[in-house]
């Protein structure tokens, strides 16, 4: 699904190395967890795959279901089917969130060449999923994220991500600013979108996210690079030996 | 120029090059009045400290400059709404286009018609008059010459609203309109505005809002790229009244449109907002006056403006709030969207307070479209056109909010819609 090849990334303005040869395949209906110390590039990887301005690729690859993500505008790669659901979601004053996800999800469809859903089949639609988000009808009214609660900012990410149907689902630090029970809730929410044939890559600090969504595959990152993949139990070993050990035992 | 007096006198040039209309008996001596007050005032100059960010130059000039006529595809605006329309052609009535001017709770008359309305004589030119805290001479050359306009006379609930459409078809039009509006006690009235008017429109309204009364007004400015417009809207607001005005201007050379309105009667609301969209050759400047003379008012001003190549922008607002105006809500916010380097936006927004109790805010800003915005929008499958429109609507919004009808307020929208698609870089 989603496969990375030897990436190398730079901070456009300060040529700052970030990644520096990432490679990375994240399978159909799996779901991959990456994990590193602050700083290792974690949220650069899925900055530069969703295509934000700022940053240079000067190496390697990245291509989803075959077709080249670097290629492509941010809208594009959305419309090829990737989502980023963002470690801080932006306020849009003035955009209503239900406006803001009717005309999303119908652009995606216009660009793959889909009919436009209609107002009332999306309304019946948004309903039942913001429901199962614990979504009320006034946060969908609202404008997009504007005096939302953190944990209501990430419930409508993984909103979007349910109204979108992504092939392919980047969560960067969905988890920063939950409390228990609303990491709960969002971990429930991306379950529910488990299978399908949909990839995951789970971009996380703490294995306690993990916990709730079960990762296929774990992955260690570090220095830009990925320096150790294993399975669940790669996370349990972070959690209790922090990741001085595995950087130790790489170098 | 034939007469070198005249050309050293910008003001008499200007006079002399008006036909003057048939007028009525009873405005007779409040136009000459109005023809004083311009003598004295002189009309506008480029050093004139309130002229400063607009030039008045083909404003002032004697014959208007030429305009070619705009055609698009769009159809004209409110025209699934149930209204009484009054329908002018550079400025002359046409009576085949309008409806009969007969409506339950009103009594409409035209300037031109020159039977003797009482009421009328009593209000044309008294607020003009008295709005010139600074010089407003284009308003008093209005009064002076106008040549046509609507009076009326609310009395009770206006059954529907009443449209002035104001249509272009002539390239060097130049027209001068007076309107006279007035509002008995609780009575109620919205106005609807539309079109370009003329090569060169002039065209002043005077409001007269009694006691309880309430005034609403929604204007959409006509789209003709070249045309050139003053517009002045002067009101006055007894107790517990409200007057709610809003302007969407779509392109045009040069506009200023001017708002001078008095709070006379404690508790009264006076709404004034605009949102215009510029690209290239477009200057539009928002000049109000909002004076509180009475206890407990609430005003506010909403202005947006989103420019683009080289449009330029300008708000000039003042509230006053006189000595025992307590209790004074007052409220001003004029922001732009620069939608590039080239275009510019120059505010000068004034608070002078002579009452201690009040409460007055104003704000004014410049900015560009939010990249993170834009980018969060884009990475949903947005495309920057599609996203850059959604978020330059949502800076309008505040300004087109002040509509209260949700019809008018849909209508609106969905011609700033229209616009910004067709101006996608």
């Amino acid at each position: 699904m989603l496969n990375i090849k030897d990436l190398h990334v730079e901070l456009e303005e300060e040529g700052k190395q970030i990644l520096k040869g990432v490679d990375l395949e994240v399978d159909a209906g799996k779901v991959h967890a990456i994990m590193g110390p602050n700083g290792s590039g974690k949220s650069t990887l899925s900055y530069v795959l969703s295509g934000r301005d700022g940053y240079a690729v000067t190496g390697g690859s990245a291509t989803l279901a075959g077709e080249d993500l670097l290629e492509l505008e941010p809208e594009e790669r959305a419309a090829a089917g990737l989502f980023l659901a963002f470690q801080y979601p932006v306020e849009i004053p003035g955009v209503g969130n239900m406006t803001f996800l009717r005309t999303a999800v119908n652009a995606q469809r216009k660009a793959r060449g889909e009919d436009e859903v209609s107002a009332a089949d999306f309304l019946k639609l948004i309903r039942e999923r913001a429901k199962a988000l614990k979504i009320d009808a006034d946060m969908l009214k609202r404008p997009v994220n504007v005096g939302f609660s953190g944990g209501e900012k990430k419930r409508n990410e993984i909103l979007q991500m349910a109204m979108l149907e992504p092939k392919m689902c980047i969560l960067d630090e969905t988890d920063s600013g939950l409390d228990v029970d609303a990491m709960k809730l969002v971990a429930d929410g991306v379950n529910a979108l488990r299978g399908e044939g949909r990839g995951f890559l789970v971009i996380t600090h703490y294995q306690r996210l993990l916990d709730h969504i079960k990762p296929d595959v774990v992955h260690i990152m570090a220095d830009g690079r990925i320096v150790k993949t294993g399975g669940p139990e790669l996370a349990l070993e972070v959690e209790n030996n922090g990741y001085a050990d595995i950087l130790a035992e790489v170098a | 120029m034939a007469n070198p007096e005249l050309k050293a006198d910008p003001t008499a040039a200007r006079m002399a090059a008006i036909a003057a209309p048939e007028a009525a008996a009873w405005s007779g001596a409040a136009r000459d009045a109005a023809k004083a007050r311009v003598r004295d005032m002189g009309l506008p100059q480029r050093r004139d400290e309130y002229w400063k960010y607009t030039r008045p130059d083909t404003l002032v000039q004697p014959d208007a400059p030429h305009a070619a006529l705009f055609h698009n595809d769009e159809g004209p605006l409110f025209a699934e709404l149930d209204r009484l329309k009054i329908v002018f052609v550079d400025g002359v009535f046409d009576a085949d286009a309008s409806d009969d001017l007969e409506m339950a709770g009103v009594r409409i008359d035209r300037l031109a018609e020159r039977a003797d309305i009482h009421w009328a004589a009593e209000l044309y030119g008294t607020l003009e008059a008295d709005g010139h805290y600074v010089p407003r001479p284009l308003a008093a050359l209005n009064t002076a010459y106008a040549s046509d306009g609507v009076l009326i006379h609310v009395t009770g609930k206006a059954e529907k609203p009443i449209n002035f459409i104001y249509l272009h078809q002539d390239e060097t039009s130049d027209v001068i309109l007076h309107h006279l509006i007035k509002l008995d006690a609780g009575a109620e009235m919205t106005l609807l505005e539309t079109g370009p008017a003329a090569a060169r429109f002039n065209k002043c309204m005077e409001v007269d809002v009694a006691d309880g009364a309430s005034f609403h007004h929604v204007r959409a400015q006509g789209r003709d790229h070249e045309r050139r417009a003053v517009t002045h809207s002067f009101a006055r607001l007894g107790a517990e009244s409200a007057f709610k005005s809003f302007t969407l201007t779509v392109n045009g050379r040069l506009t200023r449109n001017e708002s001078v309105i008095t709070l006379t009667g404690d508790d009264a609301i006076a709404h004034v907002a605009g949102a215009c969209v510029g690209d290239g050759e477009f200057h539009h400047d928002d000049t109000v006056f909002v004076t509180h003379d009475a206890v407990g008012c609430e005003s506010r001003q909403v202005f947006k403006k989103v420019l683009r190549n080289g449009a330029v922008g300008v708000f000039q607002g003042k509230i006053l709030v006189k000595e025992g105006a307590q209790k004074t809500d007052g409220y001003q916010i004029s922001q732009s969207l620069l939608l590039d380097d080239d275009s510019q936006f120059l505010a000068k927004p004034e608070l002078e307070i002579y009452a201690d109790d009040v409460a007055c805010s104003h704000g004014s800003t410049s900015g560009a479209i939010d990249e993170e915005a834009l980018f969060y929008l884009r990475s949903r499958g947005v495309p920057e056109s599609e996203a850059t429109d959604l978020l330059t609507l949502a800076f309008l919004a505040e300004a087109v909010e002040e509509i209260e009808d949700e019809t008018l307020r849909d209508a609106i929208v969905e011609r700033l819609q229209g616009w910004l698609e067709r101006h996608r870089s």
